[in-house]
């Protein structure tokens, strides 16, 4: 299986009926595609929408319904707009109950950094900083490594995101969790040992006695 | 309020001015305004805008000419020449958390000194502003931000001046309208009073110092 669709599809597993999410650019994208139907979530763009729905047919775009990425989408029934205030009220009140966000670097504690690489990359931080403040979970989904080098690191050394530090993160090798603010793996991918992840994490992994393989 | 074209509208707007601008990767960007200060060559521009969209579009027109000075912005990292332009110091960039951005501007439109967030605390953001401790949780001072001009785009403007929003066109218009000096409105229709009704006004009339005509 893809890397990237290993995954969206464990993140997907993470929502439940009623979750009002926010997913953001890349990887969390595609959570959204492996949602069972009979799920009701409610995707928020902070741009100004809940009720995202799926990239519209050709020809079906229209210039004021786009994502956060200012790519057209589509609204399902039932949807809803308002502007910027509102929307990061949403975010920052503790009114969103999961965002999904991609990372650099993640750290033995939960801290993410995602915003900036000093002197080589400097976007913005657009709503990540508001996001992993104010959502009620926090969920990292990225690769396990880059070009060989680890991104769960003992200690972050590009800037943080926040202080607050994440919840879950879902990577192509390894769920890791945060209990008593310490990294532990808790599921692997299909196919890899724990041998495998831990010798693509830098930081120090706790490892329970019995860490079962992802249900895909 | 008062109907102006465009051509006179951006005249009123001096080198060197801070101005606003509406718009989220130049979706619900008064379009027309911006075409217009890049045809007058306004110059030395402080932009406050969320982002600053893609060359050829919204707000990224003004960087195509190298009209801005500095930029108060939440992410810029989809336009590659407002990027180069921050890298090689021609443009101070602020860069702002999205949700303080807008906080910043709405507490500038509504009379507050500023806001409290707990946004940034522990991070680069923080660096130089005053920590506040409220019921021990710890957040940021975050000062109020207006401008001197807010650009802003409608999808329904009524001869008055009152304002409705179409979709994700919304964004930080509304917010805008409340925090400049002058405001100034293009609308993809103008319609007569009451065809708004007055449930579905976003932007109240008296907000409206002037809508640009159409045609």
């Amino acid at each position: 299986m893809d890397p990237q669709i290993v995954i969206a599809r464990r993140v997907a597993q993470e929502l439940k009926s009623g979750n009002l999410v926010n997913l953001g650019i890349g990887i969390p994208t595609l959570v959204a595609n492996y949602v069972p139907s009979e799920l009701k979530v409610f995707f928020q763009s902070e741009n100004g929408l809940i009720g995202t729905g799926p990239i519209p047919e050709q020809g079906m775009a229209h210039p004021t319904l786009t994502d956060a990425g200012g790519r057209p989408i589509s609204a399902l029934p039932g949807a809803s707009t308002f502007d910027s205030a509102i929307s990061f009220g949403l975010i920052r009140g503790g009114h969103v109950d999961v965002t999904v966000l991609g990372g650099l670097q993640v750290d033995a504690h939960g801290h993410l950094a995602n915003w900036m690489i000093p002197g080589k990359m400097v976007p913005g931080m657009g709503g990540a900083m508001d996001l992993v403040s104010g959502a009620k979970r926090v969920i990292v989904a990225m690769q396990h490594a880059a070009k060989g080098k680890s991104k769960i690191v003992a200690k972050c050394s590009l800037p943080l995101t926040s202080a607050r530090p994440v919840n879950l993160v879902v990577t192509d090798l390894a769920v890791i969790g945060f209990p008593e603010g310490k990294a532990t793996l808790l599921e692997t991918a299909p196919g890899v040992s724990v041998g495998e992840v831990l010798a693509l994490t830098e930081a120090e992994l706790a490892i329970p006695d019995n860490v079962p393989e992802m249900r895909l | 309020m008062k109907a102006v074209s465009v051509e006179e509208a951006v005249a009123m707007i001096p080198a060197g001015a801070s101005v606003m601008v509406g718009g989220f990767m130049g979706v619900g960007t008064p379009e027309r305004l911006l075409d217009e200060v890049v045809r007058q060559n306004k110059t030395d521009l402080r932009l406050i805008s969320n982002d600053a969209a893609t060359p050829g579009k919204g707000v990224g027109k003004l960087f195509d000419k190298t009209l801005v000075s500095k930029l108060t912005a939440t992410h810029i990292g989809l336009n590659p020449k407002a990027q180069q332009q921050m890298l090689a110091n021609q443009i101070a960039v602020d860069l702002v958390p999205q949700g303080t951005f807008v906080e910043r501007i709405r507490a500038g439109g509504c009379g507050l000194g500023g806001v409290l967030t707990p946004t940034g605390v522990g991070t680069l953001v923080a660096e130089g502003k005053r920590q506040i401790e409220v019921d021990g949780r710890p957040f940021l001072l975050e000062t109020a931000l207006r401008a001197q001009f807010a650009l802003v785009h409608a999808f329904l403007a009524d001869y008055l001046g009152n304002l409705a929003y179409a979709l994700t066109s919304r964004n930080f218009n509304p917010v805008m309208a409340m925090a400049a000096d002058t405001v100034i409105v293009t609308a993809e229709h103008i319609v007569p009073v009451g065809v708004i009704a007055p449930d579905h006004v976003v932007t109240p009339a008296p907000l409206v110092d002037y809508l640009i005509t159409n045609g």
